[in-house]
This record gives structure tokens, sequence and C-alpha cells, in this order.
């Protein structure tokens, strides 16, 4: 019988463990990745095209669908690009919601991919425990901005409305009685921040139970240490960022380094890993959701004693106050001029760069001086990550090309955007 | 911090460098493709630049830079400009693709904006793969969007568009709504592509006023 030595593997598009639509030519030597050759583009819809068509705050809403797991991260740094642009200011208690949900959405993202990377490795639970503690999460969203993902809710100049008094509450139904929807509605009535911060009172202790079932767990560090190890100097060559290269012992972090917002009034730490394995890598990760609840809490405190306007008052760019429409001509012009043609930005390029949960999520676009932009160009974390996949992969079995996904946090929302 | 940058922009590139610009806290340096291998490997390695990754590469098509579908002139002193259509002129006098390049020094906390023109009858650019590994599918991106051919890239293919896909999709003059649909055919039981059957619509036409908000 003739030997074979090497062949080729299909993985994916449609495989669970592909996280989306990755397809992979791998190339095996028996069980031993020799090649991994990552197809991409099966979710790409042309974003960046998209929104040269349309005027700036209409493509917004595109923003959500990139990294569909951490939506309002996204228009951050689509709004941040604007404003840089414009060079408007945006009122303080604006960028505390923002600060707010952009942390929430950390939290909502790091919850997704803890519980699909255990599903992953064999971890049931965590998926099951991740998508309990993501709901109250996603009610925060939606009490906030009537969707529960995406949001559209980050505008230039600040966020669309401030935040709500009173939380939407659960009703009797005949799966639920009494009891049951007084119990679910206890913590929902105070205002969206009692709400919220209830809710952040209870994570930590959720955080310890996510680490008891996974840290000292034999099976997952079996699973995860040694496996797609990446040491400081390859991580710059490659473009890592964000828990990819703090896994590897760089702190670098964006919210610290170049903050944005209202983040250098926040205090915070940035983990760092040690090792540059997989394992690491879970535990920035793991730890970076405890420094965001401290976050939301400082966020919450401050946003408790301060009310104010939430987005800049330049009719411009944002609309005018429905009850100045009905009574002053301007308003009424300026609303529909807003609407129609949208506002033109001065000719110029800028790059805004957030600390996206998955790394750098930069927006680079060039303004001719018209309503809509002339490039947008997005530059999404997971990019970079995929594309180093063969490099992570070499050499290891064909079940750690499943870790190695897992542990890029991958969504194909931003890379194929 | 940006006038420190500029200073070592000009004292250590200058020669090389075709212009410099600083606009909103950024710094954009342009360079001619002839110099921008050896800029690059300068821009990574001298003690003042480091700059260690690559954040970002990227096409731009400037094909109708600055053209708008309505031209504005002044109602009153102070209300909106009314528009009425045209067909506008180009203002646009350089090549028509660029190159951009997005830098990041994590060690001195600084970035740098770097375009290379390239021109229509030459696409030709080299390929910084070897001074940043990260360019690798950035290049191929640019490669498969603009149909920029970067010279030194081992490994050149289409990266997001589908297989056997004609036509480079981000070009100013390529169709937003496409070339070709495809559908599954019952009768000879395969995909087939047709011509497209939608029209392009634009729904707010491009409008470009020069009166500051």
């Amino acid at each position: 019988m003739a030997e074979i030595e090497h062949y080729t593997l299909n993985f994916g598009p449609q495989h669970p463990a592909a996280h989306g639509v990755l397809r992979m030519i791998l190339e095996m030597d028996g069980e031993t990745v020799e090649r991994a050759d990552p197809h991409i583009g099966l979710l790409h819809r042309a974003t960046e095209k998209l929104a040269e068509i349309k005027p700036y705050n209409q493509s917004i809403g595109y923003m959500d669908r990139l990294d569909y797991v951490s939506m309002m991260c996204n228009e951050h740094a689509y709004v941040m690009a604007i404003e840089k642009l414009l060079g408007i200011e945006v009122p303080k208690r604006a960028q505390y919601i923002r600060v707010l949900f952009a942390e929430v959405t950390r939290i909502l993202n790091h919850l997704m991919w803890l519980g699909a990377h255990g599903l992953d490795v064999g971890a049931m639970t965590m998926f099951l425990y991740c998508f309990r503690d993501r709901e109250p999460l996603m009610d925060a969203y939606e009490a906030v901005s009537g969707t529960r993902m995406h949001a559209t809710y980050f505008r230039p100049g600040g966020v669309y409305r401030d935040l709500p008094d009173t939380m939407p509450q659960y009703e009797k139904s005949p799966w639920r009685n009494d009891k049951k929807v007084t119990e679910l509605n206890l913590n929902r009535q105070g205002s969206l921040l009692d709400f919220l911060e209830d809710y952040s009172n209870k994570f930590d202790a959720c955080v310890d139970e996510y680490e008891s079932l996974l840290t000292e767990n034999r099976i997952w560090k079996q699973r995860l240490v040694g496996i797609g190890v990446v040491s400081p100097e390859r991580a710059y060559q490659l473009g890592f960022t964000g828990p990819m290269l703090r896994g590897s012992g760089v702190a670098w972090d964006l919210r610290k380094m170049q903050p944005y917002d209202t983040y250098a009034e926040l205090d915070f730490d940035i983990p760092v890993g040690r090792n540059g394995d997989s394992y690491d890598r879970y535990l920035v990760r793991v730890e970076e959701m405890r420094q965001s609840n401290k976050i939301i809490r400082q966020c919450i405190a401050w946003l408790k004693q301060n009310p104010g306007p939430v987005i800049c008052d330049n009719y411009k760019i944002v609309p005018p106050k429905r009850t100045d429409m009905k009574e002053n001509m301007e308003s009424l012009i300026h609303h529909f001029k807003l609407f129609t043609e949208g506002y033109c930005v001065p000719e110029g390029e800028a790059y805004a760069a957030v600390e996206h949960p998955k790394g750098e999520f930069g927006i680079y676009m060039i303004s001719d001086g018209a309503n809509k932009p002339y490039r947008v160009k997005i530059r999404a974390p997971g990019f970079a990550h995929l594309a180093a996949m063969d490099e992570l992969s070499k050499g290891h079995m064909l079940a750690d090309v499943v870790a190695i996904i897992g542990t890029m946090d991958i969504v194909f929302g931003e890379i194929d955007r | 911090m940006l006038t420190k940058l500029i200073q070592a922009v000009e004292s250590h590139l200058g020669a090389k460098i075709i212009s410099h610009k600083a606009e909103v806290d950024e710094l954009t340096i342009e360079v001619s493709k002839e110099e921008l291998l050896s800029v690059a490997e300068t821009l990574r390695d001298h003690d003042e630049f480091q700059f260690e990754q690559l954040i970002d590469l990227c096409g731009v098509d400037y094909l109708t830079y600055g053209r708008d579908e309505w031209t504005t002139h002044d109602a009153t002193a102070s209300g909106f400009e009314r528009g009425r259509q045209v067909d506008g002129e180009l203002e646009w006098d350089k090549e028509r693709f660029a190159v951009v390049y997005h830098l990041l020094s994590l060690t001195l906390n600084q970035r740098i904006r770097m375009r290379v023109f390239v021109d229509d009858e030459d696409l030709k650019i080299p390929s910084v793969i070897d001074i940043w590994n990260a360019a690798n599918w950035y290049e191929r991106e640019a490669f498969d969007l603009f149909g920029i051919l970067f010279e030194g890239h081992p490994d050149l293919r289409r990266l997001l568009t589908d297989y056997g896909f004609i036509g480079h999709p981000f070009r100013k003059d390529f169709p937003i709504i496409g070339n070709l649909e495809m559908r599954f055919d019952e009768e000879k039981e395969k995909c087939i592509y047709e011509p497209v059957s939608i029209e392009e619509r634009i729904l707010v036409p491009r409008v470009i006023r020069k009166e500051k908000i």
C-alpha cells in the first residue's frame, strides 16, 4: 500500500468550531498541521464601499454589524473619526456614557468568547453560564437604544439620548407566574444605572464561578497551555493588538497609552500574560472582565452625580429638540437638512482607534468636503490575528487548530467587512 | 509630542520624502515608491521612530475626489446654500491610486501615516512584507479590491472576493451594484452567473459645501 505523506483537509466554512464562515485548507502530515491557508471573504459585504455612498450618520448602523458581538465599540471608533474631522467637543456626560457602554460591550464580547471557546474545547457548561450572564447586559442595550444588539446609539457629538429612568418589566404569562415575575423584576424597579449597578455588584462572583470551572481545570490546561505561543517580537511583526499582544507580555492598551473620552480619569489596571500561549490569553481576558466591571462601577457613580447634556448642541450635526422644531423655523430647517442631506465634513483625513475588546479597532476616514465620506477603511483587529493562523498552527495537532481559532476571538463580521 | 516627530522626520528623512503634513494631531508623509523600502526600514529601525507595527495598509482610489453631484451658491448670509445639479469637474491632479500605511510605535507611543501614490498606468509598488510581516494580508486585500500589484509579495492572491471574481470592486468606477449576479438554476442544477438585473440608485446626492460648520 502506498504511503500517503501529506494530504489536504478542508475545514469549514460550515463548521461549528469555525466561529462563523471560516474556510481553511489544512495541509496535514498525519494529524499534524503543516500549513494552514484560511480562505476568508464569505461574509464580505463591502461595508467600506457602502459607507462611501451614504451620508455620514447613516453608516453608524453598519458599524454594529462589523463585529457583531461588540457593537458599540465599533460605533465608538467611527464617531470618533468624524468628530476628529469636524473638530467638535463631546459633553462630559456623553463621554462617560460611551465609556460605560464600551465596557459593557467588552464584557459582552468576552463572555461570548469565553462561552464559545469553552464549547470548542469541550466545556459545555461555560456556554450556558456565559449566555445567562450576557442577558442582563443585552437588556441594558435594549433599554438605552431600543435594540438588543445593533444599537446605533453613539452619534458624532455624543450619544443619541440620555439613560432611561425606568427599566422595562417582565409581564405575567402562561410560563411565568406572579411569584416568578416579581422575582425577575426585583432589580428592575429603579433606573438603568441601578440595574447595571446591581449587575456589576453580582458580576465579580460570576467571574469567580467561571474561574473555578476553568482556571485549574486539568483538561482546560491540557488543551491551552503551550498552544499557539507568540513571542513579543513576533506579535509586533504580525500586527497583534489587544489581548493577543498583552498575552505575550506587552503592556499596551490604548485606553491607557492614548486615552480617549474619559479613560484618563478612571482607575483600572492592564493585565498582561507571561508565556504568550492560549492559556495566558484566557487569563488576560478574564482579568479584563473584572477590570471592565471596575470601570463600570466608577462610571455609574459619576453618572448618578452629574446630570447634563448628552450630545453637543451644534444643530448642523445633531437634530434639534422636538419642541424647538414645533416653534422655531430655523430648527425645522436644520432638521430637514440634517435628515435629507446630512452634514458636510471639512476636507482632510483622520484615523481614530479605540481599544476594542479584540484589539485595536481603527477607522481611517478621508473626506473631500462632501456629505459622504470619500473613503473609509476599517482596521479590524481580527484580520491581523487570523492572518497569523498559518504561523500559530504550524506543527500543532488538528484539534489544536480549533483551540487557536478560539483563542484569537475570531468574528467574521469584522474580518470580512 | 508631534513636534518632536516632525523634527525627527525632517532631520532623518528630509531628502527621501516628498512632503509631510500635520493635521488633526496626525502626521502624514508622502513617499515616492522608489524610496518606499528605505524609508520604511528607517521608520522601523531608527531610534527616534521605532515603528514596530504596521497597523493598517489600504488602497485609495482618487478617481472622483472632489467631484460632487450638486454645486451650491449662497442664498442668504446666514442660511443654507442652495444647490443645483451639475456634472462636477475634477480637481485631482495627482496619480489616481495611493497606498496608505499606518504605523504605530509601541516603545515611543507615536503614530505616523505614510502615503505612496501609484500611477494608473504602472500599478506596481514594492511589498513591505519583509519589513512588517503583517503586510501579508493587507497587501492581498489591496490587490483584491484595487488591483495594486505588490512586487515581492510571495502569495498575491485574491482575499475577500469570490473565487473567480473579475474586476476590482473598490475602485470608484466599479458600480456599487456590481456586474454579475448569481443564482441557482433549477433546470441546469447549478449556480449560474448573469448580468445584474437591478438598477443603481443614489438616495442622497453628493454635495460639497465650503462653508464651515
